[in-house]
C-alpha cells in the first residue's frame, strides 16, 4: 500500500466494518484533513445506530479497568463494542502518552471490539479534536456501543455530557475528604454514577454520600424528576457491579428512547458539534490571521504603553478591517 | 484546514516473558517530549496482541523492544502478521539487546531499524522522523 488512498475510497470499507479502513478514516478526522470532509459527510449520513457511553472520572478512579470490564460484558450479550479512551497531551510538547490500552488486554484478539487511543492535541474540555468524528466513524462501523473515556478533571466533564446519549461518572473512594464528583457541578452531569474499588472499607460510605448529596439535590430543586439517578457499587478484579452497570445503561438509554428525551439530547449534542466546529474554524483563522500583524503591538505591550485587553481590541480590529467578508 | 504538520504515533510495544520496562519507558517519554502520540501496550502481549493494536491505532511507526533474545522469532511474526493485515505501511523499529548478525538479518526482512540499548534518546527521536518523513503521507 504505497499510494495515499482518496478517502470517499474508505467510506464503504468503513460500514463494512474493516478494521484497517476504520482506522485509517480515524487518522485522517483526528489530523483535520480536508481531504476527508466529504467522507465524513458521508459517513455521518449512516450514524444513528450505535449507543454512546461516556465514561469520566478523575486519573486513578479505576476508570480504564472498569471500561474494559463492561466492554468484555458487553460482547456476552454479542454487542459490538467500541471504545475511545482519550488522555491529555503533553502542554509544553503537544505529544502524549496514552496507556489506556494496558488495562486493555483481556479484550486482545476479540474482533468485536476496537479500541482507539487519542490525545486532547490542546482541546479544552476533555474530549480530543477529531473525538465526535471518531464516533461518527464508529457508529457507521457498526458498533452497537461506543465508549468515551476521557479523565475529568472539573468543568472538563460538561463536554463528554453534550458528546455522549449516556454519561457515566467513575468515583474511586478514599480518594480524599470529598467525593470528587460533588465538585464543580460533576455530579449532576451523571447518568449513572459508579463507586470502584467496591472492596476498600470506604467504599459504602463514598455510595451513602453519593446518594445523599444526589437527593438533596432533588429536595433543593423541588421538582418531580422522572428518574433516581443511580449509585452503583463495582470492583473490577471481583467482577462485581459489572453487570447491574451494564442493566442501568442499558435502562438509561430505554429510559431516554420511551420519554423522548434521546432525541432532545441528540439534537443538544448536534448544537454543541456545530458550534463547536464553528470555534475551532474561527480559532484557526485568527491563528492564521495575526501572522505578521503582532510585532507592533507586542513593542507598545513592552514599552507599557498599551494594555492586554486594549492591544487585543486593536489586533482585531486590523484582522477585520483587511480581511475580505 | 489541512494540520500542519501530522503528529506522528508510535506504538511501543513489549512482547513476550521478557519483564524490562525501564527503558521502553524512557524512550515513551523521549517521544512524548518530542511532540508524539505514544501507545504503550503493557507488558507480555503477543505478537498477534500487538499487531492488532497497531493496525486499530493506525501508528506511524511500532517499535519492539526485546531484551530476551526471542527477537529471531518475534520479528519475523510481527512482519508476517502486518503483512497479511495490508498494513506494510507500519514501519517496525526494533530496540533493546541483539548481536550484529541478527541486526543485518532483521533489517533485510523488513524491520526498518534497531536502536541498540543506550541509544541516546534524541538519536531514537530524529531516527523515527526520518523514517515516517520518508515513508511519506499515508
Amino acid at each position: 500500500m504505497s499510494a495515499r488512498i482518496p478517502s470517499l475510497d474508505l467510506v464503504d470499507r468503513v460500514s463494512a466494518g474493516e478494521t484497517r479502513a476504520i482506522a485509517r478514516m480515524l487518522t485522517r478526522a483526528e489530523s483535520g484533513s480536508t481531504e476527508a470532509r466529504a467522507a465524513l459527510d458521508l459517513i455521518y449520513q449512516r450514524t444513528g445506530r450505535a449507543h454512546v457511553v461516556g465514561i469520566t472520572g478523575v486519573p486513578g478512579s479505576g476508570k480504564s479497568t472498569l471500561v474494559a470490564k463492561l466492554a468484555a460484558h458487553l460482547r456476552r450479550s454479542e454487542r459490538k463494542v467500541a471504545i475511545v479512551a482519550v488522555d491529555p497531551s503533553s502542554p509544553f510538547s503537544g505529544g502524549s502518552i496514552l496507556g489506556d490500552r494496558i488495562r486493555m488486554g483481556e479484550l486482545g484478539g476479540d474482533p468485536g471490539v476496537f479500541v482507539r487511543s487519542m490525545a486532547t492535541r490542546g482541546a479544552l474540555g476533555g474530549l480530543a479534536r477529531g473525538t465526535l468524528e471518531a464516533v461518527d466513524i464508529l457508529d457507521a462501523a457498526g458498533y452497537d456501543v461506543v465508549i468515551i473515556e476521557t479523565v475529568g478533571v472539573g468543568q472538563d466533564e460538561v463536554d463528554i455530557v453534550r458528546a455522549s446519549h449516556t454519561t457515566v461518572v467513575v468515583s474511586a473512594p478514599g480518594l480524599g475528604d470529598d467525593i470528587q464528583a460533588i465538585k464543580a457541578g460533576v455530579l449532576e452531569i451523571a447518568d449513572i454514577h459508579a463507586v470502584s474499588k467496591g472492596d476498600k472499607p470506604e467504599a459504602d460510605k463514598t455510595i451513602s454520600d453519593l446518594k445523599g448529596m444526589l437527593g438533596l439535590g432533588v429536595a433543593l430543586a423541588g421538582r418531580i424528576v422522572g428518574r433516581l439517578t443511580p449509585v452503583i457499587k463495582t470492583c473490577s478484579p471481583q467482577d462485581q457491579g459489572i453487570s447491574e452497570l451494564v442493566a442501568a445503561i442499558d435502562e438509561h438509554r430505554d429510559y431516554m428512547k420511551s420519554s423522548g428525551l434521546l432525541e432532545e439530547r441528540r439534537q443538544a449534542i448536534r448544537e454543541r458539534r456545530m458550534l463547536k466546529a464553528a470555534e475551532q474554524i474561527l480559532h484557526e483563522e485568527f491563528e492564521q490571521h495575526r501572522e505578521g500583524r503582532m510585532a507592533p503591538l507586542l513593542a507598545e505591550l513592552g514599552d507599557g504603553q498599551v494594555s492586554p485587553q486594549s492591544a487585543a481590541r486593536r489586533l482585531l480590529a486590523h484582522i477585520s478591517m483587511e480581511t475580505p467578508q | 484546514m489541512e494540520a500542519k504538520t501530522d503528529t506522528i504515533r508510535v506504538l511501543i510495544a513489549k512482547v513476550g516473558l521478557d519483564g524490562h520496562d525501564r527503558g521502553v519507558k524512557i524512550v515513551a517519554r523521549a517521544l512524548r517530549d518530542a511532540g508524539m502520540d505514544v501507545i504503550y501496550t503493557g507488558l507480555h502481549r503477543t505478537p498477534d496482541e500487538v499487531v492488532d493494536a497497531a493496525v486499530q491505532e493506525d501508528v506511524d511507526v511500532l517499535g519492539v523492544s526485546l531484551l530476551s533474545g526471542a527477537h529471531m522469532t518475534i520479528f519475523p511474526k510481527i512482519l508476517k502478521l502486518l503483512d497479511e493485515r495490508g498494513a506494510n505501511d507500519i514501519l517496525v523499529v526494533g530496540g533493546g539487546v541483539m548481536p550484529d548478525e541478527d541486526v543485518d538479518e532483521l533489517k533485510r526482512q523488513g524491520v526498518k531499524e534497531i536502536l541498540l540499548q543506550d541509544t541516546p534518546p534524541d538519536k531514537i527521536v530524529s531516527t523515527i522522523r526520518q523514517l515516517v518523513t520518508e515513508r511519506g503521507p499515508r
